[in-house]
């Protein structure tokens, strides 16, 4: 039975994902279509979590736009994401980062993974 | 009735359209159906099919149950059911029904009984507002008021408290998704009664004259 969903969602599945974790910094090229013109917007920040499998798998990023915090969950899969580029790597050392909502500036920052 | 089908519930995933939007989708094995025997005005008073569903050992039927498919000469299967079609000239005994009688576009109904909730309260069961938590108030999630006291008894079909689900529910107007004919899928947006690997019946949409406005 869940062989009939995954031949279902199969079609749909993304062949690459570029790899990346909680704590990466990462830059969203995300497709927008503004009347019947469609251009690139690029959304940069720090992924606080990634959840589900499958063809539901979604990430939260974050970033502080203008001294506000602002979060854009994106379905992993989605065809309206053009493509996912690593600017740094992180290292943490939980899965979902939601302590950064209370931190900003300096204590905000997450060490680079080497 | 134009047309319908018998499908088991698979389980739900979500897919994405041509805008990229993400659509919640209900995928459903739907037939092959084989239809049984046929009911005629003349013997039965009304038109339908007799039709089974869902292949099984034959030592799991019992004798009476091992006749109707021997009768029309069809593989022994676990569902039988009757559907409701005007047209039945133009099956034919062992003829088999596949998901291919609908389209992407179309309108559908989908009947199941629904998962069981026990005992349920009458916020639950009725859809009844509760009380306030706090303040005092003493009063959080009972059914109210049972009526006046003038009548010295509880009139019949005051919403109380009791057993909740497993009855028959039909969920009305899903679009169909997609079918594919290979592998007998039917994906249909939404949701539909019952836990996953249960008998579903799918009939055209009775809103919609089986069409989609779209």
């Amino acid at each position: 039975m869940m062989n009939l969903i995954k031949s279902v969602e199969k079609d749909y599945l993304k062949e690459q994902i570029t790899d990346f974790a909680p704590g990466d910094t990462v830059r969203i090229h995300f497709k927008v279509i503004e009347g019947n013109r469609e251009r690139i917007q690029i959304f940069e920040g720090i992924v606080i979590k990634r959840r589900g499998s499958g063809l539901g798998e979604s990430f939260t990023v974050r970033r502080v736009s203008y001294g506000v915090g602002v979060e854009r969950t994106f379905p992993l899969h989605s065809p309206k994401i053009e493509k996912i580029e690593v600017v740094r790597k992180g290292s943490v050392r939980r899965a979902k980062l939601y302590y950064l909502r209370k931190l900003k500036g300096k204590a905000a920052r997450i060490k680079e993974a080497r | 009735m134009l047309k319908s089908i018998l499908a088991k519930k698979v389980g739900m995933t979500q897919i994405f359209d041509q805008e990229g939007r993400a659509i919640p989708v209900t995928v459903m094995e739907a037939g092959p159906c084989t239809v049984l025997a046929k009911k005629t005005v003349q013997k039965d008073g009304y038109e339908a099919l007799k039709v089974a569903f869902c292949e099984i050992k034959e030592r799991k039927l019992n004798k009476p149950q091992r006749g109707q498919f021997s009768r029309a000469g069809v593989t022994p299967m676990r569902y039988i059911r009757e559907l409701r079609i005007d047209n039945t000239e133009s099956y034919e005994v062992g003829q088999q029904i596949k998901a291919d009688i609908f389209a992407a576009g179309d309108y559908v109904d989908v009947s199941g009984i629904s998962k069981g909730k026990g005992f349920a309260g009458a916020i639950k069961r009725h859809g009844q507002h509760r009380g306030p938590m706090s303040h005092g108030s003493r009063y959080h999630r009972g059914p109210g008021s049972l009526g006046s006291i003038a009548p010295a008894r509880v009139f019949k079909g005051q919403t109380l408290p009791g057993r909740m689900g497993g009855e028959r529910v039909t969920v009305q107007k899903l679009e169909v998704i997609g079918v594919d004919a290979d592998k007998n899928l039917l994906l249909v947006k939404g949701s539909v009664p019952g836990p996953n690997g249960s008998l579903l019946m799918v009939k055209h949409s009775v809103k919609t004259g089986g069409k989609g406005g779209r």
